[in-house]
């Protein structure tokens, strides 16, 4: 029962920040703010008490696990489950939710109400992703996350130059995943019908739709339906034109659910449906994917380094990452895909960090152009610290949690495919790149105009140290978090039988 | 014990770091100098305490387990043996002078609090570098100093070329670093573990002499060793972070973070050993860039330039001596080189603050009465740089390298060292004269306001000045029980005829560079002024143009990319659907113009159309 409460605490808590809007101005505020802590809170004591153990041969996989019957004739369920990859994903959206709150604090005045609930209708449409195991489930909360930020962008984003107004970038993101979610449709209804025509049973269920019996090349079909989706959402190069234009366009808060969590559905989707439900067509596929992975680093890189508006650069760097994610999880090893999961978090540490770092300096200079900025150094205290915190981070600076996953991606996939690392790796330079030029044209150099700004007030400082405490700890010892996802990423390594060619390699040694 | 005062020695700095930066702001300048200047005081200390508790055998140390996925089990472990405590050593011990030079020279500087900040973790990561039992942990202290060294060569940020300069030196160390990230993939993969030891213990077992994968592994690791440590062709970075203030300068870019790369060497000495080529290739590249670091410093202006490419040219040395297996040599000279090159560039950070931040020698000149101790300074470096014969500490480290490489009997390595040594008291001498001696040629150069200070200004150049003499030498331990045997050891003839040719050498270029400064003067000067001599000036001061080069065929071609690339022309791809939609839709919408005549046009044109398909559609209607 636990978990639909973890869904609903944050559905409820938005209604009620709605209507709260008639007491105060703040009332929307701290009840958003309580309601994510709430979230967090409930799935640190469910990591307190989880026992993350691989299961015993016959056991379940999940810790927690709850299901009702929602449309019985067609045999959907109400199916939610726990393990671990799930539960450091709710605990993250728990924590960077709170962290969306608290950094709109001041930038957003008008419909405070309901910009709130938009808020956490997006959080509780994400957990709800992160839970459900009903396929038809899923691909309801799939699109009950993208409606919510349709209108956190179209109703509180920034217009940028003409061409580019928020109205345009929310639709523009609106149908992005809306087809790709269509596809998803298709393939899971396609996946239902095959399962029913072989056994004369209708059902949703995971359990059971691991199991069917897809005729090629039918599956691949399907299987390249699934990825697609989640491709888009990933965002894997070409379908990445939605998000500099989201990101740029969306306010702080959006940025940094966008970023944090919203693309990190995607690579869950991939873990637990794409790769479980069609392992050898995922396995012939991985190549590609691989590629595909490659060719965002570098792409991603590149724009990264050629964009003048901070956001967007910061935009282009998280395809940059993603395609380090993209290769760890079609690689087979198990050190990879936990290195991926380890990059998932961190990336949300740092890419919300530096996009409330630019929400700042929004604030402060009322521009996101960096040809505007410059000198910073000495006009701000603290905050340009901060940056270079974030910027050694994005660009995989060991004893930060991204080095920790980078590396143990490359690690992991370099045994099986080492031309691949060997290009990936040109990656890290190019992190560095992108990274310090950010640091170069908005800190560094003559100051633009003169005179001092405010520092951080003690909201802002807070929710930096945080992230950077955060960043380090996971950097320095990430075990509790390997430990919590060991069991989930064991066997989906496993899923490509031939991939564990490292441990064998390595056991000859011993 | 042990254990205890080497985490102290790293923690210790560590917490200067966390307090400088967390209490930004609300220390004053004065207590900023005394938290960052007492950590690595205190840390020289708990180096101290180290040595003298160590018993000649290697402890282990694991603090936690970083990362433990299946196979891949990197600790937070330290391993203290001879090398590392030869490392910590010069790390704290110069750094903490250099440390105390700094609240001398960074006095009224705006933003000490951020220097100390930066120098406290510089420190920190290269313990752990010296001290990380794993290569990941090696590769963290790597990486941690890279970052504090861009931190501090874009110090002064207002300047927009001392940001350049700190993103060029990040840049293209980083892509040494890359080539060392990929040589701990191969080395992980191949021998399923991180630790130094066990590597060192299984390459020999798993891996054949001279056979691919060592030869792929050792290649691989050199290319991390010649970002750091700026040998040809990743060296273009260290002459430019010069921008940094010269106490940086002295400890990052001359006594420790540019050695790392010789450090990294002699510690994997057994990898190396295992690819002969590889290791020949060491030697040479040492050789290539001692020479052409040489000849650029004949002609560099700007004095931290000359020292910049004099560090290059010493590090060159270093990696001829590794190249001919004198792993030990190598790390004789580098803490000479320490010693020595510590004690130049903090006389020229004297200097320069003593004449207003003017570093150029064409406006300085005929200071040598009125900066006498930056003088005394710039001699006795300057002595043990050209390692005059048996009083300098110089002399001791160069020579041991010069002999190995005899012993080694590779003459080509052997010519390059001598010519080095004559040029290099060629650059000396002239670094000298055209600083203190002749005319002064500038208004700051004619009252230079000498530093005073004895605790910050002379005190660490007298102890640096006594440590470059063969006291220094004396000092070093002897690492040969670590190392694997060096070619010399076996070879007992001929070290007296190669003192000779060293002693030569050096003596050579001092007498050359008087001849040249002193009494050609005029002529020399006309030489450079036309023809070929101008040409050669023009060769030498950028360094032969390796700036130039990667500019044409790594940073131009990259900037075009970019603006190429900056409008997303993937997705522009993307966009067709929605042009194609958007014309269709203007297509259609003429269409509907509302006119009766044009749709009953449409009209019969459409059905004709259709029973004319009916009519010739084979097997159709008719």
């Amino acid at each position: 029962m636990i978990l639909v409460w973890l869904i609903l605490i944050p559905f409820i808590g938005g209604l009620l920040c709605w209507q709260s809007e008639r007491w105060s101005e703040q009332a929307p505020r701290w009840i958003a703010l309580g309601t994510m802590l709430f979230v967090l809170v409930i799935s640190v004591v469910l990591w307190w008490g989880g026992d993350f153990s691989l299961p015993v041969a016959g056991g379940s996989q999940w810790i927690l696990e709850w299901r009702a019957p929602w449309i019985p004739r067609f045999g959907i369920e109400i199916h939610l489950a726990l393990d671990g990859l799930s539960l450091i994903l709710v605990a993250l959206t728990g924590f960077l939710g709170a962290l969306a709150v608290l950094c709109s604090w001041h930038e957003i005045a008008e419909r405070i109400g309901f910009f709130h609930l938009n808020l956490l209708f997006i959080l509780g449409g994400v957990v709800g992703v992160f839970l459900a195991l009903d396929l038809f489930l899923f691909f309801l909360f799939w699109e009950m996350m993208l409606v919510p930020m349709y209108f956190l962008i179209a109703l509180w984003g920034h217009s940028g130059s003409p061409g580019q107004t928020r109205i345009r970038a929310a639709t523009r993101f609106f149908i992005y995943t809306q087809a790709s979610g269509l596809l998803m449709l298709v393939a899971i209804i396609a996946l239902v019908f095959v399962h029913y025509s072989n056994t004369g049973e209708l059902s949703f269920s995971y359990d059971v739709l691991r199991n069917a019996d897809v005729p090629e090349p039918l599956a691949f079909w399907l299987m390249l339906g699934f990825f697609i989706a989640f491709a888009v959402k990933l965002p894997v190069v070409p379908f990445h034109g939605w998000l500099p234009d989201a990101h740029a366009q969306a306010p702080t808060a959006g940025s940094v659910d966008l970023a944090g969590i919203l693309l990190k559905t995607a690579a869950y989707g991939i873990l637990r449906f794409a790769l479980p439900l069609f392992p050898e067509q995922s396995q012939a596929f991985a190549p590609v994917a691989m590629t595909l992975g490659l060719v965002g680093i570098i792409y991603g890189a590149v724009l990264a380094c050629g964009q003048q508006d901070i956001k967007r650069l910061i935009a282009y760097t998280s395809i940059s990452h993603m395609g380090f994610v993209l290769i760890a999880l079609y690689s087979g090893s198990e050190l990879a895909i936990q290195g991926a999961i380890v990059l998932m978090v961190a990336h949300a540490f740092s890419s919300a960090g530096l996009f409330i770092l630019s929400g700042q300096l929004y604030e402060r200079i009322h521009t996101r152009d960096m040809r505007m900025m410059g000198g910073l150094w000495g006009r701000i205290p603290v905050l340009p610290g901060f940056t270079l915190c974030f910027v050694a981070a994005s660009l995989g600076m060991p004893a930060t949690a991204n080095f920790v996953g980078e590396f143990m991606i490359l690690f992991g996939t370099f045994p099986s495919a080492p031309v691949t690392v060997v290009i990936a790796s040109i990656g890290l330079v190019l992190a560095a790149i992108y990274s310090l030029l950010l640091m170069q044209r908005v800190h560094y150099g003559r100051e633009y105009r003169t005179g001092p700004l405010a520092g951080p007030d003690a909201r802002e400082y807070g929710m930096m140290l945080t992230l950077v405490v955060f960043t380090l700890a996971v950097g320095l010892y990430p075990q509790p978090l390997l430990d919590t996802t060991a069991a989930v990423a064991g066997p989906v390594a496993e899923l490509f039988n031939n991939g564990a060619d490292l441990i064998v390699r390595a056991g000859e040694v011993n | 014990m042990m254990a205890l005062a080497v985490t102290l020695s790293f923690l210790i700095p560590l917490a200067g770091t966390l307090v400088l930066a967390l209490l930004a702001g609300r220390l004053g300048p004065r207590a900023s100098t005394v938290v960052g200047v007492g950590s690595v005081g205190l840390a020289a200390l708990a180096t101290l305490w180290a040595v003298l508790a160590h018993n000649g055998v290697t402890q282990g140390v694991t603090l936690w387990n970083w990362i433990e996925v299946g196979e891949f089990q990197p600790t937070i472990g330290l391993a203290v043996d001879g090398l590392s405590l030869v490392m910590m050593s010069v790390v704290t011990g110069v750094g903490f002078l250099i440390h105390l030079f700094a609240a001398w020279y960074m006095t009224g500087e705006e933003g000490i609090t951020r220097f100390f900040a930066w120098m406290n973790l510089f420190v920190f990561s290269m313990l752990l570098l010296v001290l990380g039992d794993n290569l990941l942990l090696l590769f963290l202290g790597w990486e941690g100093v890279g970052l504090c060294s861009y931190g501090l060569i874009g110090y002064y940020y207002r300047n927009s070329a001392n940001g350049r300069a700190a993103f060029k030196a990040f840049v293209v160390t980083r892509i040494g670093d890359v080539f060392l990230a990929l040589g701990l993939f191969l080395i992980f993969m191949e021998l399923g573990t991180l630790d130094i030891a066990t590597v060192l213990a299984r390459a020999p077992v798993l891996w054949e002499q001279g056979g691919a994968t060592a030869n792929l592994a050792a290649l691989l690791v050199l290319g991390g060793a010649l970002g750091k440590s700026a040998q040809v062709p990743l060296h273009t970075w260290l002459p430019d972070a010069m921008a940094g203030p010269t106490p940086v300068s002295a400890l990052i870019h001359a006594a420790t973070m540019v050695t790392a790369g010789v450090y990294l060497i002699a510690r994997l000495n057994g990898l190396f050993l295992l690819a002969p080529d590889v290791m020949l290739l060491v030697g040479v590249i040492g050789a290539v860039s001692l020479l052409l670091a040489a000849f650029a410093a004949l002609a560099q202006t700007d004095i931290k330039r000359v020292l910049a490419y004099s560090t290059m040219s010493q590090i060159g040395y270093m990696f001829l001596a590794l190249g001919v297996g004198a792993f030990d040599a190598a790390i004789f000279h580098l803490v000479t080189h320490a010693f020595f090159k510590a004690l130049l560039f903090l006389s020229a950070g004297a200097v320069i603050i003593s004449c207003h931040h003017e570093q150029d020698m064409r406006r300085l000149g005929g200071l040598w009465r009125k900066l006498p101790v930056a003088y005394g300074g710039f001699i006795v470096g300057g002595a043990a740089l050209v390692a005059l014969p048996l009083v300098t500490a110089g002399f001791f480290s160069k020579d041991e390298i010069l002999w190995q490489t005899m012993a080694a009997e590779q003459t080509g390595l052997l010519i390059a060292g001598l010519v080095g040594a004559v040029l290099t008291g060629i650059y000396t001498v002239r670094l000298i004269l055209g600083t203190f001696h002749g005319q002064p040629g500038s208004d700051h150069a004619h009252h230079p306001v000498p530093g005073t200070h004895l605790f910050t200004h002379h005190l660490p150049l007298a102890v640096l000045a006594i440590l470059s003499t063969f006291i220094g030498a004396w000092l070093y331990p002897g690492l040969g029980d670590l190392f694997p045997t060096s070619p010399g050891d076996a070879v007992h003839t001929g070290h007296t005829l190669l003192q000779v040719l060293a002693m030569g050498a050096a003596i050579a270029g001092l007498l050359l560079a008087a001849w040249l400064f002193l009494w050609q003067r005029d002529w020399l000067a006309g030489k450079v002024r036309q023809g070929v001599g101008a040409r050669l000036w023009m060769v030498w001061h950028n360094a032969w143009g390796f700036d130039a080069l990667f500019d044409r065929i790594l940073v131009r071609p990259w900037q075009l990319l970019v603006k190429y690339l900056r409008v997303d022309l993937v997705n522009l791809v993307m966009n067709l659907p929605a042009i194609a939609a958007r014309a269709l839709n203007a297509g259609l919408v003429r269409s509907q113009n509302g006119r009766l005549r044009s749709y009953a046009l449409v009209m019969v044109f459409g059905a004709t159309l259709i029973l004319l398909t009916l009519v010739l559609m084979p097997g159709g209607a008719a």
